[in-house]
């Protein structure tokens, strides 16, 4: 059954050696050169390497030792064929299904925060994050599921950790969605605030989804590629329009809206999308959107390769010492915490035990989709940390740091940015506002702009024309809005349904999808908890993302954290126990990060509960601080601090208590001298294919 | 040339199939291959029929989607 790892010939000896020297000469030089500014492209062909012998040696050896994938074996595409959900599936057919569903706006926008740190840690992060940890999960992960009938991962932890550990689990699941939409949809509205030509190019794109839908569903029923050409034609057509808009003086101010207009605007836009029929809207624009998120992606590595451009951050900043004004905390853990998606992912845990599994023809095709397709996902992370590295440092902390903190002109900016060594004079910030076509650059955190700012500029290298460069700003902010959106919508389809299931434990009727009063009711309940993070992060006194970005990222990692656990127990199970530190080791690691961050953002100088102390005290001096301009507001923010401490608090007891869990499964299996994983039986592919 | 052809035509299938399955659409040529050798008693939906049941199907919950 175990099959062995052939005897590579002389010749493919040969190609390693020297893929691996380049890869070490590259990463030499991304590491250690110090003093003079490297090009990108040294970074890219490390990465290249790195990824290429990671899945070449490291996924092989998963492959073959520790999952002991078995090409002869029937698997669920095959064993339940229904030509629906289980078919089995071209493999690249599945690896581009599963890219496009695991790459979303978290690898864009992680590194881009993490850059304030230098280029370095993070690309390390990814670069050994990527090979140790996330892409071990996510085809561990998928292994598992290929041997158990495509079970979701919530069923898998209830068959080998227990009932109320699947609980739990589910439960930290739905918690870490809520957040998950509000820091995206956080981001949006960052991006959009004061900024017309944004607002209207993103507002447009629901009268073109709505077209898109009637059109699909009257005109020509299923014909997904004709109708998004349209669409994309339409959507350029609008950022074109877009600037006329901006310079109009009686339709830029329909389209000009604070943080706090546009988080309302978001939240009854999320409850409308999720209340109407898919069809009409949400559908259209999750095609749209698809195809714009690959394409772009694409357009981005193209910008890289052509323009190749030379990285202005410098390769470590001070700001490892936790001082950094794009989120606070020293670079263990806080490194670790901010980029999550692109070096590992607990949410990929949940894609790679959904469709992926159902879908994959064989199980020697596991590594390829599994392992493969999350180093393509940290090679997204890696171009979105160039982006935003090979921007003028100080335009990246003029965008990234809180009014708070520099300021709210940009003179102000200017002076306490260049007091950090990173010297800017205020026109150089007013020029590139005006060179991507909006009045200002600052307190655009989140991500999204820095890097439609950093491919603005790539492009531009390529395709230069006068205005072009606010052409391309836009497209990029427009493509992260949109797919951002269809998430939101999507998400808070998915949360309503699990909150009527929930409430139909208590009162049946409720459970009725079709039903209207059960719908109204979750999808509300359901935008209000996420809707409450949104309106929390745009009234926030740092901004929003400073604050929301670390519970996500604790979120996300423990969610990773508890698949890893997963992982270990099956493999011990399996009495396979020499290979426990496989996934052991990266579990460990990604506890410890979480812990250790969760107990900073509990006590000591960056945590929630100093920042809710501080207000309260303000409070009780009878002082106002900003942007509080009254008792009320100086309140909500203190309220808001102590539901992030409490949500802080949950997360940490959630880890505890599965790594409780995941302990008891694991002693229980090293004792018993026989396997005892809940695998399907064995049954051969060719007695099932004829 | 005629090689050539086909390379291009498997080639455009597969991003046929590859888009749609993105999307949430399985490949229809295969559903109806499947029910012809499986269910031949059941009647084959046309594409029209089968590509709304599958939009729904897609949001009807199991997360599937990445942050």
């Amino acid at each position: 059954m175990h099959a062995a790892i052939p005897k590579p010939s002389p010749a493919s000896k040969i190609l390693w050696v020297a893929i691996a020297i380049v890869g070490a000469f590259c990463l030499g030089v991304v590491a250690l050169r110090r003093g003079e500014p490297i090009n990108a492209i040294w970074l890219v062909a490390a990465s290249i390497a790195i990824f290429v012998i990671g899945y070449r040696f490291y996924g092989k050896f998963i492959e073959h030792s520790v999952l002991q994938m078995d090409p002869t074996r029937a698997p669920p595409s095959v064993l339940r064929n229904d030509g629906l959900d289980y078919v089995p599936t071209d493999k690249w057919v599945v690896f581009g299904h599963h890219f496009a569903a695991i790459a979303g706006a978290g690898p864009l926008v992680g590194p881009v925060l993490a850059a304030q740190m230098g280029y370095l840690p993070g690309t390390l992060w990814i670069l050994f994050g990527v090979v140790f940890a996330g892409a071990v999960q996510d085809f561990m992960i998928l292994g598992l599921s290929l041997r158990r009938d495509a079970r979701s991962l919530g069923h898998m932890l209830r068959e080998e950790l227990g009932p109320v550990a699947g609980v739990v689990a589910m439960f930290g699941v739905l918690v870490l969605m809520m957040i998950v939409l509000a820091v995206l949809a956080l981001v949006v509205v960052k991006a959009l605030t004061h900024s017309p030509w944004g607002t209207f190019t993103v507002a447009a794109t629901i009268p073109i989804a709505l077209l898109m839908g009637v059109y699909l569903r009257w005109f020509r029923p299923g014909q997904i590629l004709e109708v998004s050409i349209i669409g994309l034609v339409l959507l350029l057509a609008s950022i074109w329009f877009g600037k006329t808009v901006a310079d109009s003086a009686t339709l830029a101010p329909l389209f000009d809206f604070d943080a706090k207009a546009l988080a309302w605007l978001l939240i009854a836009y999320g409850f409308c999308a999720s209340v109407l029929p898919v069809w009409l809207l949400l559908a259209p624009r999750d095609y749209l959107s698809t195809f714009l998120k690959i394409g772009t992606i694409a357009l981005l590595a193209l910008a890289i390769f052509l323009s190749a451009p030379t990285l202005q951050m410098p390769a470590v900043t001070k700001f490892i010492d936790g001082t950094g004004p794009v989120f606070q905390g020293g670079l263990f853990p806080f490194l670790f915490i901010t980029i999550a998606c692109g070096a590992v992912s607990g949410w990929h845990s949940i894609i790679a035990s959904g469709t992926t599994p159902k879908l994959l023809a064989n199980e020697g095709q596991a590594r390829l989709v599994g392992y493969g397709g999350m180093l393509m996902e940290a090679f997204v992370a890696i171009m979105a940390l160039i982006a935003a590295s090979s921007l003028h440092p100080g335009v990246y902390f003029a965008m990234n740091s809180p009014a708070a903190i520099i300021g709210s002109t940009v003179q102000d900016a200017a002076t306490t940015i260049s007091q950090w060594g990173f010297v800017v004079t205020p026109d150089e910030l007013l020029q590139t506002a005006k060179n991507i076509g909006e009045s200002s650059i600052l307190g655009r955190a989140g991500g999204a702009p820095t890097l439609a700012v950093g491919m603005a500029q790539l492009l531009h290298n390529i395709i230069p024309g006068g205005s072009m460069m606010a052409f391309w700003y836009h497209y990029a902010i427009l493509f992260e809005a949109l797919f951002i959106l269809t998430t939101v919508d999507a998400g808070t389809r998915v949360g309503r349904f699990m909150i009527q299931e929930i409430a139909g434990l208590i009162h049946k009727p409720l459970q009725e999808t079709e039903s209207w009063t059960g719908n109204l009711l979750a999808t509300a309940i359901c935008v209000a908890l996420w809707g409450y993070f949104l309106y929390q992060g745009a009234v926030d006194p740092l901004g929003g993302i400073n604050t929301l970005w670390p519970l996500f990222g604790i979120a996300n990692q423990m969610l990773a954290a508890i698949a890893l656990m997963l992982c270990t127990v099956v493999v011990v199970k399996l009495k396979r126990e020499r290979y426990v530190l496989v996934p052991g080791t990266p579990a460990i690691w990604l506890i410890v990060c979480t812990l250790v961050a969760g107990w900073e953002k509990l006590s000591g100088p960056i945590s929630f509960t100093a920042a809710a102390q501080k207000y309260a005290q303000a409070m009780q001096d009878g002082k106002r601080l900003a942007p509080a301009k009254t008792p009320a507001a100086m309140q909500q923010i203190v309220t808001n601090n102590y539901v992030d401490m409490a949500l802080t608090g949950l997360f940490m007891l959630l880890i505890v208590a599965m790594l409780g869990f995941s302990l008891r499964a694991l002693i229980r299996a090293w004792q018993t001298n026989h396997p005892t994983a809940h695998e399907e039986p064995y049954v051969a592919l060719s007695s099932v294919t004829s | 040339m005629n090689r050539s052809m086909q390379a291009l035509e498997s080639g455009w299938k597969w991003a046929v199939q590859t888009a749609r399955l993105c999307c949430g659409v399985p490949d229809y040529d295969a559903y109806v291959k499947h029910l012809r050798e499986h269910h031949p008693e059941r009647e084959v939906p046309s594409y029209k029929e089968f590509f709304r049941e599958r939009q729904v199907a897609r949001y009807k919950g199991g997360g599937g989607r990445c942050c």
